[in-house]
């Protein structure tokens, strides 16, 4: 069976539709962007017209790297939910008993927790980039509009928040308990995040040519892990809890 | 509840598993997880159009049944075909597309409408005409007014009802029912009851799973009872019949002078015994006969030629729970 756009689609309205009305998905979504905004922005408006270039530059640098983290979290937050929220609801039996196959399922997943995320993190930057050409000193904000670091974030926020992504669905179509998904999930989609922190701090030099391979890198990774995780996505498994042996299991693609 | 109002007896027909082509076919199905034997080898057909019951304790192995025929999980070995499909991963998408599942819980989205719920399962059948599909299944489960209503806000009643409207968006040819009357009160299940003979008569096989004997008895064609093996097979009235010796049960006003000189040499009687102690008024009796409609008559005749006052003259009538609990005491007595 060929996959659907409808069938893809009416996952990515269903989860929307219930992103909208579960309170704690509304906090949990609301609370990181402010955290990692209100930061930032705060550090960047007290620095002094008098600062030394160093401290500018060191204060522009962390305000452009924890922005980042927004794609790291909220997505990571929302993909630990994704599919063990839908098992202790008991709804995930009666999804799988449908012709809508394990890719179909997850890339609906995975679209509806991107898109929003993708959206808060980008409005976050834009908020932050603006305040600081609005509130901050002429050379706090030509640092900022300016720094090498701020179109590399940009290319960046997609690529962590599939990464996210992907490791909590892996978590979540593993785990028993919503909040353990959550956790692990965080700490799983830490590690790109050392890249762009490396970059952001100067450690790597953000070149055009470093951030285009770094990013050419994750976006490989990203792709093999939706692959990986549709592995991981086992209808037995999912709803036993016992994991069938290699002649059991449904193996092929779309089953 | 709309629907056929008539009562959801079975009318008297063949054995359907005899007459049509089969909807679904198991042979030697096993199933294991781990040490742990879930299925083993059973083997039994469905008719098309057939009510199926499927009894059994809990632990029998009927959800992991169901959930093998329903492609959920793969078979330790054994095969089947569901809905004229060969079970197997290259057609395990196809055959989702023409059954569908009721599991034990509800299963649907508390923070979503009954309608939203509806919709999204019609997408993911890639039904055309959604809207017509989801009105028509709610009218058919009695809930067409709370289709706006948040299924967190229904009763366990009501939204047994929605999930059960969930299973007729596809038109299924074949639908697995798990205790689709649970929770429900005796109206509401009495209305369930209908609508899935409806749905027999319609030509849909009906495949379900139920703790209700009563229910069974009613609805189901014929009955499996499990208990990890296939214990037996039938239309309960066979299953009654090939369980327990037909017999007479009598009742006289006092004591019988000599029973043995009345009952023995009358036709088609092959013995009796008395189930009351001796010298006790009323005193009753049980007599083993071949056909009761045939011994009746002159088992009658010889009491009051013996002088008795007849109370009573019955044949005892066996259930299916008299069945089901011979059969399952008698398999736990055996694993005990």
């Amino acid at each position: 069976m060929s996959m659907s756009a409808t069938r893809i689609g009416a996952v990515i309205r269903k989860e929307l539709a219930e992103f909208r009305r579960n309170r704690f998905i509304l906090t949990t979504t609301a609370i990181f962007p402010i955290v990692f905004l209100v930061s930032p922005t705060a550090q960047i408006l007290a620095i002094k017209t008098t600062a030394l270039s160093t401290v500018l530059e060191r204060r522009v640098q962390t305000g452009l790297f924890l922005p980042l983290l927004i794609p790291v979290f909220v997505p990571a937050i929302l993909a630990a939910y994704a599919v063990v929220g839908e098992r202790e609801q008991g709804t995930l039996e009666p999804v799988l008993t449908t012709p809508v196959s394990r890719l179909e399922f997850l890339l609906g997943k995975a679209a509806a927790i991107f898109l929003p995320a993708i959206a808060i993190s980008y409005l976050m930057f834009g908020v932050f980039v603006a305040i600081t050409q609005f509130a901050a000193t002429p050379a706090v904000a030509t640092a900022v509009l300016h720094a090498p670091q701020l179109p590399a974030a940009l290319v960046f926020v997609p690529l962590l928040a599939a990464w996210a992504i992907w490791v909590g669905l892996a978590i979540s179509a593993r785990a028993t308990d919503t909040r353990v998904a959550q956790q692990l999930s965080i700490l799983g989609s830490l590690p790109p995040v050392a890249v762009t922190a490396l970059m952001s701090f100067d450690v790597i030099s953000p070149t055009f040519t470093v951030a285009a391979a770094l990013a050419g890198g994750l976006l490989v990774i990203d792709v093999l892990a939706c692959f990986a995780v549709a592995r991981v996505f086992d209808r037995e498994r999912l709803i036993t809890g016992t994991k069938p042996t290699a002649e059991q299991r449904y193996r092929v693609r779309g089953a | 509840m709309s629907g056929p109002s008539s009562s959801p007896t079975r009318p008297p027909q063949a054995a359907p598993a005899e007459t049509a082509a089969a909807a679904i076919e198991v042979s030697h199905l096993t199933k294991v997880f781990g040490s742990r034997t879930a299925v083993a080898d059973v083997s039994f057909s469905v008719a098309r159009g057939e009510v199926f019951g499927f009894l059994g304790p809990n632990g029998a192995g009927k959800t992991t049944t169901v959930r093998i025929l329903g492609t959920l999980i793969a078979p330790t070995s054994g095969t089947a075909v569901v809905a004229g499909l060969p079970l197997g991963p290259a057609s395990a998408a196809e055959i989702r597309q023409h059954i569908s599942i009721m599991p034990e819980a509800p299963g649907l989205y508390r923070r979503l409408t009954v309608n939203e719920n509806l919709d999204y399962f019609a997408r993911l059948y890639g039904l055309p005409r959604r809207q017509q599909r989801i009105s028509e299944a709610l009218a058919a489960v009695g809930l067409a007014d709370r289709a706006h209503d948040l299924t967190g806000s229904l009763s366990k009643g009501l939204r047994q009802r929605a999930a059960l409207a969930r299973t007729l968006l596809n038109d299924p040819s074949v639908m697995f029912l798990d205790e689709p009357t649970s929770g429900l009160d005796p109206v509401a299940s009495h209305e369930v009851q209908v609508l899935i003979t409806s749905l027999r008569d319609r030509g849909v096989t009906v495949f379900l799973t139920t703790h209700r004997l009563d229910e069974a008895e009613r609805l189901c064609d014929r009955v499996a009872i499990m208990s990890t093996s296939l214990r037996t097979i039938g239309r309960p009235a066979e299953l009654r019949e090939a369980l327990f010796s037909r017999s007479l049960a009598i009742a006289t006003a006092a004591p019988l002078a000599q029973p043995d000189q009345v009952f023995t040499g009358l036709p088609s009687v092959r013995g009796w015994h008395a189930t009351s102690p001796a010298a006790t008024s009323p005193a009753n009796y049980v007599l083993a006969v071949t056909d009761p409609a045939r011994a009746a008559p002159p088992v009658t005749r010889a009491l009051v030629a013996a002088g008795a006052d007849v109370l009573s003259i019955a044949e005892p009538q066996h259930t299916l729970e008299d069945v089901y609990l011979e059969l399952v005491e008698d398999t736990e007595g055996r694993t005990r």
